[in-house]
């Protein structure tokens, strides 16, 4: 099902995340995945996440469907040009795949293939222009398609505490013109930053559903600050992570953290998408905890 | 050598605002200048209303030193123009717009890829040639070149602090050109219309 459908329906959308192995066996995704079965509305599979070269996301998004999950199919435009986008978006209509997450993509450097041609022949934007023509039956040359349109839900992500913003809310505004239809956000862990964002893009009137990642450690915490744009843990959390080791070792205080935060937003906007990075065990309990 | 080509009346008269100096840079011997084109988008834009006001010509824009010495000559006209319109190769416009950061610059041509020396002057501007220049939209910073991705329709998700996801020493390009936008009071407007896409067949002509 669209993940906008739902929304158009009132329900709060809760989504999450898996990433396809660097292999062939897709066990350990799927087991990660039946943690949030009935939990979540759908899963988004990532595409060479953080350009770290693994199974496609198509494959896993394929397998997942077939096990009754309803997939996000994230698609960025590092690694393909234009005819290789459209193909592999025709191929995910085939299979029966409805939402996508349109995505720029990291740059080659930051991941393990540094020495690869990085294409960006088409960027988020672009794409979601190119997936709009492909709904209205025909390629981005201008010919047409056979038979059936596909069609699709049109999904981007926005940065809601970057800084500065406006080159963000300006994306985001180019984004909606070329069809986008959602929003998941980057990880957001200041609820006044968030809401401030919430207002300017009201009159957008597109759903926004805000992302959560899991703080596993200070560690992680002051790395992402250090290194992840548009992600900032202020210094209230970190402190929250050091005050009891063991208690932060197990979880605790990362679901603490993550129900909170939710508890916080979910009034302000359509949704939650949670990034667990590997903590799909924990969303089920953060969940229950945000009440959602 | 290069090849440029002057851009349309209709894609030049919605970014041309006030009164407009026009600059050609007209330096490069081997360049191929098109004189004739030149005379008559001139000729158009004047007759569409554009207020082309003066005109001065500049050699080897690209050479900082060169062109730093040529705003001095000129800076009574500069100073009375609120749109400068030049023909040159992008390196020649992001040198002058690099010089004078309060000043709305508008390319006036597209530069063309020819295969062999591409240039006269080494600089830390660089021109990809893709035949199409968009820096009339991006207030003189070219996308193509500035942005580690060639992004062309604004930033993406990697910037921070200002510095691209790259190279924590290289200021995000799509932050430089919101940034040029907002000490010129610039709007995004134009910049915000329509999908950007590059035609690839122009940078290989």
């Amino acid at each position: 099902m669209k993940l906008t459908d739902l929304t158009r329906l009132g329900k709060f959308v809760v989504t999450s995340e898996v990433g396809p192995p660097k292999g062939i066996n897709l066990d350990k995704m799927l087991h990660e995945a039946e943690y949030i079965r009935g939990r979540v509305a759908a899963i988004n599979v990532t595409d060479n996440q953080s350009s770290v070269m693994r199974m496609g996301g198509l494959a896993a998004c394929k397998v997942l469907k077939d096990k009754g999950f309803e997939p996000v199919f994230q698609i960025t435009c590092r690694d393909r040009n234009r005819l290789a986008l459209q193909a592999d978006l025709l191929s995910a209509a085939m299979f029966g795949i409805e939402n996508l997450l349109l995505l720029t993509g990291d740059h080659i450097v930051l991941g393990d293939h540094k020495d690869a041609k990085p294409v960006f022949d088409l960027d988020s934007v672009s794409l979601a222009h190119c997936v709009k023509r492909l709904e209205e039956g025909f390629d981005l040359a201008g010919n047409k398609l056979d038979g059936e349109a596909p069609k699709f839900c049109k999904g981007a992500v926005v940065s809601p505490c970057a800084e500065p913003l406006d080159p963000q809310l300006f994306k985001m505004e180019k984004k909606i013109k070329a069809g986008v239809e959602f929003f998941q956000t980057q990880a957001v862990y200041e609820p006044e930053k968030f809401e401030k964002f919430m207002k300017r893009v009201k009159e957008f009137g597109v759903p926004v559903y805000v992302g959560i990642v899991v703080l596993k450690t200070v560690g992680m915490a002051k790395f992402m600050n250090e290194n992840v744009a548009g992600i900032h843990v202020p210094d209230s959390l970190i402190e929250e992570l050091k005050k009891d080791k063991e208690k932060t070792k197990s979880g605790q205080t990362g679901v603490e953290i993550s129900a909170r935060l939710i508890k916080d937003m979910k009034n302000m906007c359509q949704g939650v998408h949670m990034m667990p990075l590997g903590w799909d065990d924990k969303v089920p309990k953060i969940l229950e905890m945000a009440g959602v | 050598m290069l090849i440029t080509k002057v851009k349309t009346k209709e894609e030049l008269l919605p970014v041309l605002s006030g009164r407009v100096l026009v600059i050609p840079c007209l330096g490069c011997s081997q360049s191929y200048f098109p004189v004739e084109e030149f005379n008559r988008l001139k000729d158009e834009l004047k007759s569409s209303g554009a207020n082309l006001a003066s005109e001065v010509t500049f050699d080897y824009m690209c050479r900082e030193d060169f062109t730093e010495r040529r705003l001095e000559i000129y800076r009574e006209q500069l100073e009375a123009a609120d749109t400068v319109l030049i023909f040159s190769c992008g390196v020649g416009i992001q040198t002058f717009a690099g010089l004078i950061p309060g000043k709305k610059i508008v390319s006036g041509s597209d530069t063309f890829y020819v295969p062999g020396f591409p240039g006269f002057t080494p600089s830390e501007h660089d021109c990809e040639q893709c035949g199409e220049c968009r820096m009339g939209l991006t207030f003189g910073i070219c996308p193509v070149t500035a942005c580690s991705k060639g992004l062309l329709n604004g930033q993406c998700g990697g910037a921070k602090d200002g510095k691209c996801e790259v190279d924590k020493n290289m200021a995000c390009g799509w932050q430089r050109i919101f940034e040029r936008m907002n000490a010129l009071k610039g709007s995004d407007k134009a910049l915000k219309e329509g999908v950007q896409i590059r035609d690839y067949k122009k940078s290989s002509l």
